[in-house]
């Protein structure tokens, strides 16, 4: 079988994996004939691991990770989570999108107790609060739980983005450049937070990004794609920092500047 | 303490006041002068010249149906009969008045005229209350209708008729065009295949409108003898006037941010979550452009309307006085033209302030 190659070839038990990719592939049909955005890729993520994707604008990375989320359909292939093949969204998988996308009219409480009361719509009221608030606090936002979305700055809405995501409980977590649209100082506190919120849970996580200094430091490996069309993946490379990780212990590292060096001649070539 | 007042006049519209208070705390006096100048003196100037512009032209077109008045006296009946028109219509003797468009100050005097025709109504209904009231207890104890007063309504009667039944057409409008928007906004499917009724309805004339209604309403109140033409005027000013809200929600519905839509999609919130929590808060915006625009349309048809259905209000008002010939009904059709304009601006203003409080990306409350 075709899938169980695949895994020889990356060595990875069956029962360690979390999110498996086989021969994925995306055409958009235009006039002149089929556009192949992705073919041929091949990727498993085993559970409790943080992978990040880098690659050129415009390679299909974001195409990829919204056909995991289910947001775009799959034009060949397939995608699993722990064994089972996905059918549109779901709530096991959480998403981080590049924009914060609250709902600008709803307080931050109310944004993340949109999914939890999905998830656990059995539990209490009080409960689902408990849930909503513990994670707003993890996100260091105990006092703005009534603050409309509105009203909470670029990086802010951004911090609740991170709280409904976790909130959920989901088996993979996707996070589609989460940071990409704000400044560097607030962009590295974020990092922070979301290191912090996912060495507690040990979230299976995918996460795009521009910035080579953040798959680095996020990441157990990363994975390197080709430029489009017909893009896959061209390379990975495992990060051996030990965790947890603070950025200066990371930076300070020894082989941080190799790592750093493989990813940009990667990228310049 | 005037910050707040000040807070308070931009919402309720009335922003052109802030640099009263402002100059009346000393605050940056020049600027606040000139702006004084520039939002309340120059308006003031516009509003003389307007009176200005209407009195010339108004003293004109009284000179021209003067003259042309002795003149027929003159060819008809001679020199002495010329004579003694000129000397009637100097004396502002009723019976001669040429009948043209009239002065400010004699609208304005028929606006007086008719504040004092409410009271006298207004007086005598009650009269009518106090002395009926004893025989009307004993009339309902029996199971019989009470005696209600039947005379003429005033003008601010009239008034208050009009305002009920727009508000009426208005809710029967919400209540219709809004979940037609949605769903109609919500499916491309049914939004193409009934766009064609839509574009087709939407041009039709308010007139058109109430014959249809009338045809529907009378077959079907056929068995009561209550007065339907209440319910004609309200219905055909709703369907009137629904197009905008049809449209502005069926847009807004259609275009709610991507984003929110993969969001919901991601949570897989149920369709009704969907539509309550996500789509219809995010088209309130649009949905209540259309809710303004449709209130306006409604106040505007709804004169044509009550002047064709014959029910009471002011368009029935102004269609009576214009039949009536009376010296002053010129006059009083000028005075319900002026109230016409001024409550639909005052309604507009309200619908105004009822969008920026639901609206979520103004800043809220006072």
């Amino acid at each position: 079988m075709k899938s169980e190659r695949i895994l020889a070839q990356n060595g990875f038990a069956q029962s360690e994996i979390m999110l498996d990719l086989y021969d994925l592939k995306k055409v958009y049909p235009t006039p002149k004939g089929d556009y192949v955005v992705l073919e041929h890729l091949n990727l498993q993520v085993k559970k409790e691991e943080f992978i990040t994707i880098i690659g050129h604008s415009g390679c299909g990375k974001t195409t990829m990770l919204s056909m995991i989320a289910g947001l775009n359909p799959i034009s060949g292939g397939g995608i699993s989570v722990l064994g089972n093949s996905i059918k549109g969204p779901g709530p096991d998988r959480g998403v981080i999108f590049q924009s914060p996308s609250l709902m600008p009219w709803m307080t931050a409480l109310d944004n993340v107790m949109l999914g939890v009361n999905r998830v656990f719509s059995h539990a209490t009221k009080k409960q689902k609060e408990d849930i909503c608030k513990y994670y707003l606090h993890k996100v260091g936002l105990e006092g703005a739980f009534n603050k409309r979305a509105a009203e909470l700055s670029q990086g802010m809405q951004q911090r609740v983005g991170i709280a409904r995501a976790f909130a959920i409980k989901p088996k993979v977590l996707l996070l589609d450049e989460p940071f990409g649209m704000l400044d560097s100082l607030t962009r590295g506190e974020l990092q922070d937070v979301l290191i912090e919120i996912w060495n507690k849970e040990k979230i299976t996580a995918v996460m795009i990004t521009h910035d080579v200094d953040e798959a680095i430091f996020l990441a157990d490996r990363v994975v390197m794609m080709t430029s489009g069309p017909n893009a896959k993946i061209g390379d990975m490379l495992t990060i051996d920092f030990e965790r947890p990780r603070t950025r200066k212990a990371v930076i300070e590292h020894d082989d941080y500047y190799k790592y750093r060096k493989y990813l940009i001649d990667f990228l310049e070539h | 303490m005037s910050d707040k007042l000040i807070k308070i006049t931009r919402f309720v519209g009335l922003g052109f006041f802030e640099p009263v208070i402002r100059l009346s705390r000393g605050e940056e006096s020049k600027k606040n002068t000139i702006l004084i100048l520039k939002k309340i003196v120059a308006p003031l100037a516009s509003i003389l010249l307007f009176l200005g512009v209407w009195q010339a032209g108004s003293q004109a077109l009284y000179n021209i149906e003067a003259d042309s008045r002795i003149e027929k006296a003159f060819n008809g009946q001679g020199q002495a009969a010329a004579a003694e028109m000129r000397i009637c219509i100097e004396s502002g003797d009723v019976s001669c008045q040429p009948n043209t468009l009239p002065s400010p100050a004699q609208v304005y005097g028929a606006f007086k005229t008719l504040l004092k025709d409410h009271k006298v109504i207004n007086a005598d209904k009650k009269r009518f209350k106090e002395k009926t009231a004893i025989l009307n207890k004993q009339r309902t104890s029996e199971g019989k209708n009470p005696i209600v007063y039947t005379g003429r309504p005033s003008f601010v009667d009239q008034i208050i008729t009009s305002i009920k039944t727009v508000f009426a057409g208005f809710l029967l409008a919400i209540f219709i065009a809004v979940p037609i928007g949605v769903v109609i906004g919500l499916s491309s499917t049914l939004r193409s295949s009934f766009n064609w009724l839509i574009q087709i309805l939407k041009p039709v004339s308010p007139v058109v409108w109430l014959l249809l209604v009338f045809m529907v309403v009378k077959t079907l109140t056929k068995d009561s003898n209550t007065d339907s033409s209440f319910i004609i005027s309200f219905v055909s000013v709703g369907l009137c006037a629904m197009w905008a809200t049809v449209v502005n929600t069926a847009m807004g519905v259609s275009t709610v941010d991507k984003d929110f839509i993969n969001v919901a999609k991601v949570l897989k919130l149920s369709a009704f979550q969907k539509v309550f929590k996500v789509i219809l808060p995010s088209s309130l915006p649009l949905i209540f452009t259309g809710l303004r625009i449709t209130f306006s349309v409604a106040w505007m048809v709804l004169i044509a309307i009550e002047l064709l259905a014959q029910s009471p209000g002011l368009g029935s008002f102004v269609w009576e006085e214009f039949q009536n010939g009376a010296n002053d009904s010129n006059s009083k059709i000028i005075v319900a033209m002026f109230v016409i304009g001024i409550i639909g601006f005052l309604l507009d203003r309200l619908m105004l302030i009822i969008q920026t409080f639901v609206s979520f990306s103004k800043n809220e409350g006072i």
